[in-house]
């Protein structure tokens, strides 16, 4: 219950504020649209609504970092977090408690945008439903950034961190804007080495029902999601004791 | 009966000693005040009275459980009002009063009464459904306030409480921690000479981490040979680095 009252905090925080309702829900569908019209206009593989959309849900992800890493900088900034370390919340309540509120917002997005995709002219299969419900570990990664970057950034530096470096960083190396074939080299590398374009490869082979498809890309992923949780935890923990 | 008592606490950062051999007995439903320039310990001192900071060595000692060996006890009994105004800005005030009832597991019952007794004694009613983040600065402060107070604790600690507040606020505020006088042991820290003779039992001075005196305001000025408070700290304070 004690956990549960915190995470119900932790949520009215973030849908009250309307620019994460605008940034969280509004941006991805925007880029879905967008992208979508130049695919009528011009057509490129890489903009078919059945391989955009996967990768527009990942990218949507990365605003779920910003609001973990924004929440909980400025919960250390106005001295909220110090007041609640002062109550019988446990290490596992704040943690779980900033983490669990965000799943269903990103799960949210997620349909959303699928909604949204169907409209556009997405077949609609079971394997919409199994690309949501795989969209979960994936958030967990994006959260985990979020938690880790809250951890030790002002909201300010989490300003320009999360909101321009990260969601920058898992435009250009998810492989959803453009085709990183297309660039090769080391910057195909690059993105190869990180975990977006093996989040979107995941989401993408489970959206065609190619479930073999997404290994070893899932592996990336989960490998990432559990590195970043645990230096979350460790770093949440370790600002907690300062 | 003592509501602490403090042995030989001491807390280093690296190079710098922030409080150094500190020894200290406060009674039961005293209002003690805790002064000193910047850098004194003051906040130190209450943060690891209050299990923020770990101490370095020595040991304090809070209706009888140590800060060391029973953090959860400690944590059960007392109530922080952090130097910076701790509410959930995006919340308003009731529901920051439900969430610090959450997280110390109030059923419904107990929950609304003790929002109830807590709105009336400090006259939030006519801000009760604002939001906490839209309130002036006394208001906030008033909602810190009315927030430490809900676990009933038996020791509270208001680091600053007063600070930035206008002349009106602060005599408001004055008259409400006047109330709580021998219900709760109030720890308050100050820069505010005035503030810490009209409110405290007794004083204790600080300086770099060192208790100078210790004493009620009238005895603290026959010390330093002065009628007024202002000029006995500021002689005390540099006497001893002369």
């Amino acid at each position: 219950m004690k956990m549960a009252t915190f995470a119900n905090r932790n949520m009215k925080e973030i849908l009250r504020d309307p620019l994460n309702v605008c940034f969280g829900l509004g941006f991805p569908l925007v880029l879905i649209l967008l992208l979508s019209a130049i695919q009528a206009n011009v057509p490129v593989p890489l903009f078919e609504i059945e391989r955009l959309t996967p990768g527009i849900t990942v990218f949507g992800l990365s605003f779920m970092t910003l609001f973990s890493a924004t929440l909980i900088s400025k919960d250390r900034g106005s001295s909220l977090l110090q007041r609640l370390y002062t109550t019988p919340l446990r290490p596992i309540d704040f943690i779980l408690g900033y983490t669990l509120p965000i799943v269903p917002f990103a799960i949210g997005q997620s349909i959303i945008c699928y909604i949204v995709a169907i409209i556009l002219g997405l077949d609609i299969t079971i394997n919409i439903f199994f690309a949501v419900l795989f969209i979960i570990p994936v958030s967990v990664l994006f959260i985990a950034l979020g938690l880790l970057f809250g951890s030790f950034l002002t909201d300010k530096q989490v300003g320009g961190v999360c909101g321009a470096l990260l969601t920058n960083l898992c435009a250009w190396l998810s492989g959803t804007w453009f085709d990183l074939e297309l660039v090769g080299g080391a910057f195909k590398r690059i993105a190869y080495v990180l975990p977006f374009v093996h989040a979107v490869e995941t989401e993408r082979a489970v959206l065609e029902g190619n479930f073999f498809g997404i290994f070893p890309h899932i592996w990336w992923m989960l490998g990432y999601a559990t590195v970043a949780l645990v230096v979350a935890v460790l770093l949440f923990l370790r600002q907690m004791k300062r | 009966m003592n509501a602490i008592k403090i042995e030989n606490l001491t807390k280093k950062y690296k190079d710098v000693t922030a409080v150094d051999n500190f020894n200290l007995t406060i009674e039961s439903g005293e209002l003690f005040a805790l002064l000193g320039v910047n850098g004194a310990g003051k906040t130190t001192t209450i943060k690891m009275l209050s299990c923020l900071a770990e101490p370095t060595s020595g040991d304090a000692f809070l209706m009888g459980k140590s800060i060391r060996k029973n953090t959860a006890e400690v944590k059960s009994l007392i109530a922080v009002s952090p130097q910076e105004t701790a509410v959930a800005p995006g919340l308003s005030v009731r529901e920051n009063l439900e969430l610090i009832c959450g997280v110390h597991g109030f059923e419904k019952e107990k929950r609304n009464a003790k929002i109830k007794e807590l709105t009336d004694m400090l006259g939030l009613e006519s801000v009760i459904n604002r939001k906490a983040g839209k309130l002036s600065g006394g208001w906030q402060r008033r909602l810190s306030i009315a927030m430490s107070l809900i676990s009933e604790p038996k020791i509270l600690f208001l680091d600053e409480p007063t600070l930035g507040l206008d002349v009106i606020a602060r005599s408001e505020l004055w008259d409400m921690i006047r109330s709580l006088k021998g219900r709760v042991t109030i720890i308050l820290t100050t820069h505010y000479m005035e503030e810490a003779e009209a409110l405290s039992d007794r004083i204790a001075i600080m300086k770099e981490g060192k208790l100078l005196v210790c004493d009620t305001a009238d005895k603290i000025k026959k010390i330093a040979g002065t009628e007024n408070f202002e000029q006995a700290f500021v002689r005390i304070v540099k006497g001893v680095s002369q």
